[in-house]
């Protein structure tokens, strides 16, 4: 009998070993029994799960990209005009939802925070079932939730990131992203800056000091220098700085005459203001007219900068003023619902819905493994940016970008930026092993 | 708009006239004086910063010393401030909205045009009175605020006045967030942007004054405007506290409170209205901070931080030493950004209020003015 004897010590150790092995992560465990991958759906629904920014700096482009999703899920399930889906070059859905199941949704708040992201978006993986994820405002928060996804085993359909790094160094196969990256921003905006400032210029760049800026800041330099421009320094200024003032001074004699601000969000929104206050916009340098760029543009931050945008070159995923089929068929869908016209944040999470769904579709399946496959080289139009391909090699869209200015006569607090070159996607182009990284192979949880 | 700036007539400091910089410039930065104009700018950069530091930190330490409350939603009252301007801003602009069935927008809808009413009804008068919002808000701002730290005070934080300093920091941090997601459910978490009036857009040739050639330190208008109405209001709290019967009292109720009051005098009263006058000048600070930060929720977070390091610097309680913080570390703190100092020691731009404090509180445990007996038992 005292071989049975339980002591005080062993106890505790029992109970730390089941402790931790009754609380380790769900998505380390085995689908639920009878399925053949995570979350696979059994009844009449199917869940996506919208990671957003609800609260923090970016809640408002989060509200956007929640609304394009609610339009998104209303015209697969069959609801409303169709949108783009009468426009999309791919008739595999046929307004009926996917595979036979009608969407629904939950929603988490990412708080462009990487472990709230996570944590909010294995919480809809594991307590929601949701089948996919999408989502988010930001390169950080949108390579910590792709890595999550990855181990857990559900495609990630990336929302707004823009850094290289998201199908570069960080890319997995789980993972699809529809946005831009930096690299395209560059290569779309060298030729535009070179015809509107020639290529004798001397550029300043003040840059967020976290992956998407240095990212940022690569990119436009390595195009720039290869027009002639000279890059007489890069300061890293801290995320949220506020006042600029201090790294915008030294700008004022240090002999250059372009200013590149690899600013998003409320640090564009507070650097180009006070780039502007401190005369930078109409000053003269070298005998030439002084300029700023801001590479990254969305149109919800311009509003934010009001006047300070006029005449200020940028780059932009997709813009409501787009004439084509599929644009305004989009803005017309969502103008109609909500009153006012979708930004590129909301472009591109909608996109990322029905580009998903119908992956799921041509399919069959909702099995990640089967689902990429679908994704992987697919060729569609009718989606807002002409022509465009998921390269195979690193799940990243190719297509045309956007160069815009800030507008010098607005027509309404929308109308701040105008498109002033749509850059064919051959010119942003890029081998898939530039970026590095790998992808590795599915996980179907 | 011209890079000269819109102040026409009444322009006190010669227009940087497009701050032509070419050719003179050269010359000056020939003869080695690059560094000094760097100098200069970033002096002014750290007096306009310390300004808004110096009366932030003025409000948080007037109110620890009346008190002796830690106050963590005196950022709050700052991001209120800049709110009223919003608020006021919004007020004046209400719109008349007519729909032109002749035009359409992407949607399909008719397009709206809006006019402002005060343009309808006042024309030109009405188009200035909004280019003035940001002004126009001090008046505003100034019974709100009072009103705000009045209840604040009267609705909360006189309970806490007994307890532990920490659960004081707990209810007002937990203020403090509770006023923002009011604000952010109100107005969104963009940034609203609150131009100046046009007449301070642009820039000063401050360098021209002073004997530098043109176009080479030139400075906002707004931010000139900034500093100098950071010291008027400066002025006035230290000229009230230390002339008037009212500040008088305060000031004894700061040395000793329980004295005070065995004289008769309701000294809890007059610390309610220390309270308020103190939600007033963050409020102030805010409103003209607008046209340089464009307000959103968070804004007085960011500030609020640094604010008491500029108190603890400055030492506790000590209303000069609030002030005198204040500049110092806005100057310091600019000083870290330039190049030249970030090439030798990288990233100290973003350390260098916290090494100071360190330092200070070193060498002065103090800090530069405390005084003995404050917040040690």
């Amino acid at each position: 009998m005292s071989k049975f004897k339980t002591t005080r010590r062993d106890f505790l150790k029992t109970s730390a070993v089941l402790g931790a092995g009754l609380s380790a992560p769900i998505i380390l465990t085995r689908p639920a029994f009878g399925a053949s991958y995570r979350n696979e759906p059994m009844g009449k629904t199917v869940t996506f799960g919208f990671n957003v920014p609800q609260t923090g700096a970016y809640a408002d482009e989060g509200a956007d990209e929640l609304r394009a999703y609610e339009l998104a899920v209303e015209h697969i399930n069959g609801g409303g005009d169709g949108g783009m889906l009468n426009t999309f070059s791919s008739k595999a859905l046929q307004g009926n939802g996917v595979n036979g199941k009608q969407v629904v949704f939950v929603t988490g708040d990412t708080q462009t925070k990487s472990d709230a992201a996570r944590a909010s978006a294995k919480r809809m993986i594991e307590k929601d079932g949701a089948i996919m994820i999408t989502g988010g405002s930001s390169s950080g928060v949108a390579i910590a939730v792709q890595g999550l996804c990855q181990e857990a085993g559900v495609i990630f359909m990336a929302g707004l990131t823009h850094s290289n790094d998201t199908t570069g160094k960080d890319k997995r196969a789980n993972g699809f992203r529809h946005f831009f990256n930096t690299e395209m921003s560059g290569a779309a905006l060298a030729p535009v800056l070179k015809n509107a400032f020639g290529t004798e210029r001397t550029a300043y760049h003040l840059t967020a000091d976290y992956t998407w800026g240095w990212s940022q800041e690569g990119s436009i330099k390595k195009y720039t220098e290869e027009l002639g421009w000279k890059t007489s320094a890069a300061v890293r200024t801290p995320l949220g700085a506020g006042d600029f003032s201090q790294y915008i001074t030294p700008v004022l004699n240090s002999g250059a005459d372009v200013l590149v601000l690899n600013h998003y969000g409320k640090d564009m929104v507070n650097s180009l203001t006070q780039a502007v206050q401190f005369g930078l916009r109409d000053k003269q340098v070298n005998g030439k007219d002084f300029a700023i760029v801001v590479p990254l543009y969305s149109r919800l931050m311009a509003q934010g900068a009001g006047e300070n945008v006029q005449g200020i070159f940028g780059s932009t995923n997709w813009h409501w003023s787009l004439q084509d089929e599929g644009s305004k068929a989009f803005v017309k869908s969502f103008g109609q619902k909500y009153g006012f016209p979708p930004s590129q944040a909301a472009h591109t999470t909608y996109c990322q819905a029905i580009l998903y769904a119908d992956a799921c579709q041509r399919a069959g399946t909702f099995m990640p493994s089967e689902v990429g496959k679908a994704l992987e080289g697919f060729e569609f139009d009718g989606l807002g940016n002409g022509p465009t391909e998921y390269r195979a090699a690193d799940h990243q869209c190719f297509k045309d970008v956007l160069v815009v200015k800030g507008k010098e006569n607005p027509t309404s607090k929308f109308d701040v930026l105008e498109v002033v070159e749509v850059t064919p996607r051959a010119q942003v182009e890029y081998p898939a092993s530039m970026l590095g990284g790998d992808l590795g192979p599915y996980n179907n949880g | 708009m011209s890079g000269s700036g819109r102040l026409g007539a009444p322009a006190a400091l010669p227009l940087a006239a497009g701050h032509r910089a070419g050719g003179q410039h050269k010359n000056f930065r020939e003869s080695g004086g690059k560094s000094v104009d760097a100098l200069v700018l970033q002096v002014l950069n750290g007096l306009d910063k310390g300004g808004a530091y110096a009366l932030i930190a003025l409000g948080l330490t007037l109110v620890f010393g009346t008190l002796g409350v830690v106050n963590f939603a005196h950022g709050a009252l700052f991001m209120l401030g800049a709110f009223c301007t919003v608020s006021l801003r919004a007020l004046l602009s209400l719109e008349q909205v007519v729909e032109d069935p002749t035009q359409l927008t992407a949607w399909g809808t008719p397009m709206e045009v809006r006019t402002p009413y005060l343009e309808v009804w006042f024309g030109e008068f009405g188009t200035t009175l909004i280019d003035y919002a940001v002004p126009v808000s001090i008046l505003l701002a100034i019974p709100v605020m009072l009103l705000i730290g009045v209840a604040m005070e009267r609705g909360l934080i006189r309970h806490f006045y007994k307890r532990a300093h920490a659960d004081q920091i707990l209810v007002t941090f937990g203020l403090a967030i509770v006023l923002q997601e009011i604000v952010k459910a109100q107005f969104g978490a963009n940034p609203i942007p609150q131009p100046a009036p046009d007449i301070f857009a642009g820039s000063a040739d401050i360098g021209a004054l002073i004997g530098f050639a043109e176009g080479v330190i030139v400075y906002p208008w707004w931010r000139i405007v900034y500093l100098f109405f950071a010291g008027a209001v400066l002025a006035a709290v230290f000229a009230f506290l230390q002339f008037t019967t009212f500040g008088m009292v305060v000031r004894a109720g700061m040395a000793d409170r329980e004295t005070v009051g065995l004289l008769g005098i309701d000294i809890d009263r007059r610390f309610t209205i220390v309270f308020g006058l103190a939600a007033v000048v963050a409020g102030l600070a805010g409103v003209m901070y607008t046209p340089i930060l464009s307000p959103d929720y968070h804004m007085g977070m960011d500030f609020l931080v640094l604010s008491f390091v500029v108190v603890v610097v400055g030492g506790m309680g000590s209303l000069g030493g609030a002030v005198a913080a204040g500049f110092l570390l806005g100057v310091l703190q600019s000083f870290a950004s330039m190049n030249e100092v970030k090439s030798i020691l990288p990233g100290i731009d973003q350390i260098i209020i916290y090494l100071v404090a360190v330092v200070i509180l070193l060498v002065r445990p103090r800090g530069l003015f405390g005084r003995k007996g404050v917040m040690e038992s």
